[in-house]
């Protein structure tokens, strides 16, 4: 009796493991199958992708942090002092005549949009307040102006020593001379890939090795305009700095200027970061993350150029 | 495409998930005791590099009289309302008198008379608020340093405490501030007792205010009633240095 419950068993755990071992056989040859296919491509340098991901977070907080000093008096003008009754844009919120916070408004020059709930007066503790940004979109939360002011002053050390070592290897590995810096060829080609773009297809085979014309204007602004911009303004505003190289005052026009300037720059990181993670999702959200975590990203065979080679 | 639609749809949630979770996380290092020591690290090294680049001589903009801000915005007590002081104020402050202690070796006391009596300064300089806006305004004023002078300041003094007259809250703690020597004896840091070519009004602090081009608003004391010169302020108040540095602000104010 024993014995055949023995044999039993064995029998039944010999057919799964047969089983399993034909899976995981297929799943290899079906792999093996793909990767024939294709070609892994080592793309991204430890040294980028540590700098990238560090910058990343950085960039998340000082965004966050700086709609949090912000709030603080959210209007911005143009100029060297601060014309209070013509902001060049301005969050209000507008009271009743009980004082109660009632409407949120966004004022752009002489334009008033209705933005309640969102810029002007949202919810904080269930409650509309009058608040330039919402408390979901600042670090932290609640209305808590010297904290932001500490999350976003350790960060921009983080965010600048990080930015100058990045350009330091990128300039002497020659990174951004060969894959950064837009060429003429790349100047020629942008209409055709503007073109591209919008029909969303995306380069394939060899031509998916280097950066197309689009991204490398994207990533030449973004690291070598706005970057120095955001973190020149940003001195700007310091009366410390300003004391050094007051030069800064005269480039930006002032230093309410400078804060606008700034405001600007950090709503651009925004719009290049929306396009950004648009852009990894649909040219393929794993292999792009593979590649910014491991560096190693693949290539698809271009069907025509292999049919016509 | 479905299964795309469903792999969208994970990303999303995955997304909404990190962020949420980001934010909490966020929050609560914010709350605890630690991790804003360890931003407030970054203040430091700001203040050192800040000096490296400033010194003592570097000059905060001074600006024409056709840059006036046509409204300067008084910010924080707009009349400290006590009873000692309405009465200095019903009195055009004649009898303010502010004395200079501590680590000194001739202490002083300084009447409106004795301070009017310092070669004066008149700067037109900008104010920056902490909040993010910034005023104009033509301050004239005795120069701190020659009134550290006269009451000569011992070696081992190294920070000057203002006093001031308006108090914050019903628990008897009052508005006061700290400069380094560096910035105290830096030649725009005044104590001004003019703004725009008249007596200061009481918004703006009268009788007489501290002005450090070279640092945020805050530390722009108003109403000063004494001044003490310290080896450390650790003892005073909530140990930061000034009214709002014991709510959190950071001590160097130079950004």
């Amino acid at each position: 009796m024993e014995k055949r419950l023995e044999t039993d068993l064995g029998a039944r755990l010999k057919a799964a493991r047969t089983a399993a071992v034909g899976a995981w056989q297929s799943y290899l040859a079906r792999r093996r199958e793909r990767m024939a296919h294709r070609e892994l491509f080592y793309r991204h340098t430890g040294t980028v992708r540590t700098l990238h991901w560090v910058n990343a977070l950085c960039l998340l907080v000082m965004l966050m942090s700086g709609l949090q000093i912000f709030n603080a008096h959210p209007a911005l003008y143009w100029g060297q002092f601060s014309n209070f009754d013509h902001p060049f844009i301005a969050l209000v919120g507008e009271e009743d005549n009980s004082g109660r916070v009632v409407k949120g408004v966004t004022q752009i020059g002489h334009w008033r949009f209705n933005t309640t709930g969102v810029l002007g007066a949202s919810n904080e503790q269930g409650q509309l307040t009058a608040r330039g940004f919402p408390a979901w979109a600042t670090l932290p939360g609640p209305q808590w102006l010297a904290m932001g002011r500490l999350w976003h002053f350790f960060f921009a050390w983080i965010f600048v020593i990080n930015g100058l070592a990045f350009a330091a290897y990128a300039l002497i590995r020659r990174h951004a001379q060969r894959d950064l810096f837009p060429t003429r060829t790349d100047i020629r080609h942008l209409g055709h890939e503007i073109a591209q773009h919008i029909r969303l297809r995306f380069p394939k085979g060899e031509a998916a090795k280097r950066y197309n014309a689009l991204q490398k204007i994207a990533y030449f602004t973004v690291i070598f305009v706005l970057g120095p911009l955001v973190v020149l303004t940003g001195l700007t505003m310091s009366p410390t700095m300003d004391s050094v190289f007051p030069g800064l005052l005269w480039v930006f026009g002032g230093r309410q200027s400078a804060r606008t300037i700034h405001f600007l720059c950090a709503f651009s990181f925004l719009g290049f970061f929306i396009i950004h993670i648009v852009m990894v999702v649909l040219s393929g959200t794993w292999n792009n993350l593979r590649s910014m975590i491991t560096g190693w990203y693949a290539i698809e065979p271009d069907e025509e150029e292999t049919s016509h080679g | 495409m479905a299964d795309n639609g469903t792999r969208r749809g994970f990303l999303g949630a995955a997304a909404a998930g990190a962020g949420t979770l980001f934010l909490s996380g966020c929050q609560g290092l914010s709350e605890t005791q630690w991790f804003p020591k360890v931003l407030d690290s970054a203040e430091g090294l700001t203040k050192r590099i800040q000096r490296l680049f400033a010194g003592s001589w570097s000059m905060a903009p001074e600006y024409s009289k056709a840059d006036l801000s046509p409204v300067f915005k008084a910010n924080g007590t707009l009349n400290p309302g006590t009873t000692m002081y309405n009465m200095a104020a019903s009195n055009d402050f004649r009898d303010w008198k502010i004395p200079v202690t501590g680590l000194v070796a001739h202490p002083v006391t300084l009447s409106l008379d004795d301070l009017r009596a310092f070669p004066s300064r008149t700067q037109i300089t900008r104010h920056d608020c902490v909040e993010g806006w910034s005023c104009i305004g033509e301050w004239t004023g005795a120069p701190l340093r020659l009134i550290l002078d006269k009451a000569h300041a011992l070696p081992n003094a190294r920070y000057v405490v203002f006093y001031c007259a308006d108090p914050m809250s019903d628990n008897g703690d009052y508005y006061y501030e700290s400069l380094d020597l560096v910035e105290a004896c830096h030649p725009q840091t005044i104590l001004a007792y003019e703004m725009n070519g008249a007596p200061l009004t009481i918004p703006h602090g009268a009788p007489v205010r501290l002005r450090c081009e070279r640092q945020l608003g805050y530390k722009h004391a108003k109403y000063v009633e004494r001044i003490e010169l310290v080896e450390s302020f650790a003892h005073i108040a909530g140990g930061k240095g000034g009214y709002w540095e014991d709510q959190g602000y950071t001590w160097w104010a130079g950004i």
